[in-house]
């Protein structure tokens, strides 16, 4: 239980801001930046963990987003289940890209190229498509109760948004320390000595696949109930698909706490931006292509690998000294 | 009379017009080690590749423990025991010694903590003790030989491959690395190995069998091929056999 | 509906289409051919290039035609200095972090582009753009015509380089072997940015010939890149023939396409076809394999 530790710090430290402040502008910046990790803990174990690069993401987000949002709006669905129906949902559309993708054996580049074309599909899609309401969007109507899984204070929703943020690490964590983990790390190291070991290569990315597209599809789901408003370009939008990459990345790819750092930096960096150039559309966003092609060529390993430089070798997550312990 | 554990019958493959393996058939008993030797380009590692999943043949079969696994992928054969070293060491460089090993150890063990204790165990046995939290690609070419040995052997082969094991490595470290694939014969473990060193078949291999544009020309133990006329014209050309004899007629 | 006055002029205009569609794909599967990597940058590039022979009309007056003479070498060099400084250094060699490096790129180029010029769309008027040539029963519109004709001289220009010069020898050298090509001199290094170079100079000549009858935003590259990945993966990654037969068959598909079905069908059914030629065969009708 000691290999949870730090997860609970984590999560009770966090739980603390609420009753330190109670700025709406600080918590909802929070609120963004954990959606932002939630979405990335998502990417995180398919592209940190198990080396497969997806460049959109946002096909699982706009999944969950969408899904949830319907089964209120035209089926008068209790939000809550549709929370649990859109991760299926997202975990569902995650598993058959997958299975398209890792049967015709496309892998790098390729792999990026069409998960980004699954995307750009649904996003065209909803953006046509009546039961989305095409051009106009789909609204969810205001009804400030918990059993609608809407709130008059941020503070439970940013408790809500940690909450799912705790339970993607202790997956992750899991995962992390389990055969399964370990297989999906093989993935990414050597396709080849992998299989020679026994380890069913299309069954750990496919498997990897349906978590990520289902922690990413939380992400949507609660975007949903946050906002209560989506478009396709909201929903399916490569904003999304490039901070759910951008995050782990800038973090640390294949670390637990990566997108969590990740996540916090370039919010951070955004918000900063727009103080200084007064919110001109565009320039944070240079912000974060600056960041990523910087990270990639100076700090591979994100900023959780420069911090895990100088910590001992016993506590870094994930270690193979650390098992012992744990 | 004893099953072979593996029975090659008529495999072929053709790259293009090229037939790499041509109507290959051989025997591999158990519990002793066999190597594949013939020139450069003769289809060892293509025929490994066959055997071992990574590559389909066009003709013929693959028997194993009596069992036709022709065209099964790599990893169910590494779950029914074979297990097979890469020419070009493949090792997972991210990850250290133990957890490389660690892999192989997980195929029958779901536990973490159980492979990686494993792992240790296995790494000790093959003298990588003292190099089992350094990451992988620190080792040195013939760490990484030990390695890639250590990792099959984690999968507790049956039949185990070895594919040119002891490519760059100098007359010292194969000296090393020798009693090592030795003792691994004696724990039971039958080795079909592809080798150019041939002192290491010499001194290794029970059986020898002799691949040649795609096709066994020649076998027996390592002495009888070691004379034979034909094998010796595979390597050195056409005519190279009455050259030596001749030579060694006046020398 | 199937006569040849609708369908004769319906496949010209594909052709006339295609064939930028193929100039822009030329430079991708050239890229791709010897970096082996897939440019994610390449639609922030056209749409930085379109944005230049905007410029250079409406600011300096000059005919986009003749922009392309001064704004080819400049993107060439934009491009070389693009691979050479920052691409390859950051990639440290590894394929992923190549991709994740022109995705980097292509976000700062396109987000310069939006906080520079907003969003706004924006066009030029050519004084000829609207006169047609007679072909037969159809009328072609002459920047069209223009824009093929451009086209085929650069894919003879970019064959004569390949061919006949030593540079071009050192870069098919380095596509078919790089190691090889090293140990016998070859500046990799090099080479990769001239790669990258003459893939940035298509673009460039792809954007002076859309302009006259295309619109410009921040995002116009985008559309005309993803049919260029399609063209790429359907022609085969790193065949330059490939790309233009590629583009040219995409091009009269479109136009057959929108006759029969409509504009709005046009953008789902690429993507899909996209999709289908990357599950069913990456390596394309005359490329490499994935």
């Amino acid at each position: 239980m000691k290999a949870y530790l730090p997860i609970a710090v984590a999560v009770a430290l966090f739980a603390a801001v609420p009753f330190l402040t109670a700025s709406n502008v600080v918590l909802n910046f929070l609120v963004m930046a954990l959606l932002i990790a939630l979405a990335g803990q998502g990417w995180n174990l398919l592209g940190g963990y198990g080396g497969q690069y997806s460049f959109g993401h946002a096909a699982f987000f706009g999944t969950g987003a969408y899904v949830t949002a319907i089964l209120q709006v035209r089926y008068g669905v209790n939000a809550w289940l549709g929370l649990v129906i859109g991760v299926a949902a997202g975990a569902l559309v995650g598993a058959a890209i997958g299975a398209l993708s890792f049967r015709s054996g496309l892998k790098g580049s390729y792999f990026s190229l069409v998960t980004l074309a699954f995307a750009e599909v649904l996003r065209i899609t909803a953006s046509v498509a009546p039961i989305t309401g095409a051009g106009v969007g789909t609204l969810i109507k205001l009804d400030l109760r918990p059993e609608a899984f809407q709130f008059q204070s941020r503070a439970p929703f940013y408790w809500i948004a940690l909450g799912l943020v705790g339970a993607s690490l202790i997956v992750v964590r899991a995962i992390e320390r389990s055969r399964f983990g370990a297989y999906l790390v093989a993935v990414r190291e050597n396709e080849n000595a992998a299989k020679a070991l026994g380890v069913d290569v299309f069954m750990v990315k496919l498997g990897a696949m349906t978590i990520s597209a289902a922690i990413t599809a939380a992400a949507g789901c609660f975007y949903a109930q946050y906002f209560l408003f989506l478009d396709a370009a909201i929903a399916y939008g490569p904003w999304i698909s490039i901070d759910a990459l951008l995050a782990p990345i800038v973090g640390g790819a294949g670390m637990l706490f990566g997108p969590l750092i990740g996540a916090l930096v370039i919010k951070t960096l955004g918000e900063a931006t727009k103080l200084v150039t007064g919110g001109a559309p565009g320039l944070d966003l240079v912000i974060y292509g600056v960041v990523l092609v910087a990270v990639v060529g100076l700090a591979p390993r994100g900023i959780a690998g420069l911090l895990s430089g100088w910590t001992p070798r016993q506590f870094r997550p994930g270690s193979s000294a650390d098992q012992n312990h744990g | 009379m004893v099953e072979a554990l593996l029975r090659i019958e008529n495999i072929s493959k053709r790259f293009g017009g090229l037939r790499a393996v041509d109507e290959v058939s051989f025997d591999v008993m158990p519990g002793r080690i066999t190597a594949l030797i013939g020139p450069n380009g003769a289809g060892k590692t293509t025929l490994f590749s066959i055997v071992s999943g990574f590559l389909r043949p066009d003709d013929g079969r693959i028997i194993y423990g009596g069992i036709d696994v022709t065209g099964e992928p790599p990893h169910r054969l590494a779950r029914r025991g074979i297990a097979r070293t890469f020419q070009i060491v493949q090792p997972f460089a991210g990850l250290t010694v133990r957890e490389n090993i660690a892999v192989g150890c997980h195929l029958s063990r779901r536990h973490r903590a159980d492979a990686l204790a494993a792992a240790g165990d296995i790494a000790r046995a093959i003298d990588l003790g003292a190099q089992l939290e350094r990451p992988a690609a620190a080792l040195t070419v013939a760490g990484r030989k030990r390695l890639e040995l250590a990792r099959a052997l984690a999968i507790g082969p049956k039949l185990l491959l070895l594919d040119e094991v002891l490519a760059g490595l100098n007359p010292s470290e194969i000296r090393d690395i020798v009693p090592a694939i030795r003792d691994i014969a004696r724990r039971g473990v039958t080795i079909l190995m592809v080798e150019h060193v041939m002192q290491a078949v010499m001194s290794l291999a029970a059986h020898v069998f002799v691949l040649a544009e795609g096709r066994i020309i020649a076998e027996g133990s390592p002495q009888q091929v070691a004379a034979d006329r034909r094998v010796i014209e595979a390597y050195l050309g056409h005519g190279a056999a009455s050259r030596m004899t001749a030579g060694a007629g006046h020398g | 509906m199937l006569s040849p006055v609708i369908l004769v002029p319906a496949v010209l205009n594909g052709l006339m289409t295609g064939a930028v569609y193929a100039l822009i794909a030329l430079g991708l599967t050239l890229i791709y051919g010897v970096l082996h990597i897939i440019n994610f940058a390449h639609g922030a590039l056209l749409t930085a290039a379109m944005f230049a022979a905007f410029f250079a009309y409406t600011l300096l007056g000059i005919d986009p035609y003749l922009a392309a003479v001064f704004l080819t070498p400049l993107f060439f060099l934009f491009g070389y200095a693009l691979q050479r400084f920052i691409i390859g250094p950051a990639a440290h060699g590894e394929d992923r972090n190549f991709l994740l490096v022109t995705l980097g790129l292509a976000i700062v180029i396109e987000n310069t582009l939006l906080y520079a010029f907003r969003g706004d769309t924006r066009t030029i008027n050519l004084p000829y753009a609207f006169d047609t040539i007679e072909v037969g029963t159809a009328f072609l519109a002459v920047p069209r015509v223009i824009a093929f004709v451009a086209v085929i001289a650069v894919a003879v220009a970019l064959w004569a380089i390949m061919q006949w010069t030593d540079t071009g020898k050192a870069i098919r050298a380095v596509a078919k072997e790089k190691l090889g090509a090293e140990l016998s001199g070859i500046d990799v290094a090099h080479i990769y940015a001239v790669t990258f170079g003459l893939g940035t100079a298509c673009v460039a000549v792809a954007a002076c010939l859309l302009i006259p009858t295309y619109y410009v935003n921040p995002t116009a590259g985008d559309a005309f890149v993803l049919i260029a990945f399609t063209i790429v993966v359907l022609g085969g990654m790193g065949s330059i023939v490939g790309a233009l037969i590629g583009g040219l068959f995409v091009g009269v598909v479109e136009s057959l396409s929108s006759v029969f079905l409509g504009e709005s069908l046009g953008q789902i059914g690429i993507f899909v076809m996209f999709i289908a030629m990357l599950l069913v065969r990456p390596s394309g009708l005359f490329g490499e394999r994935a």
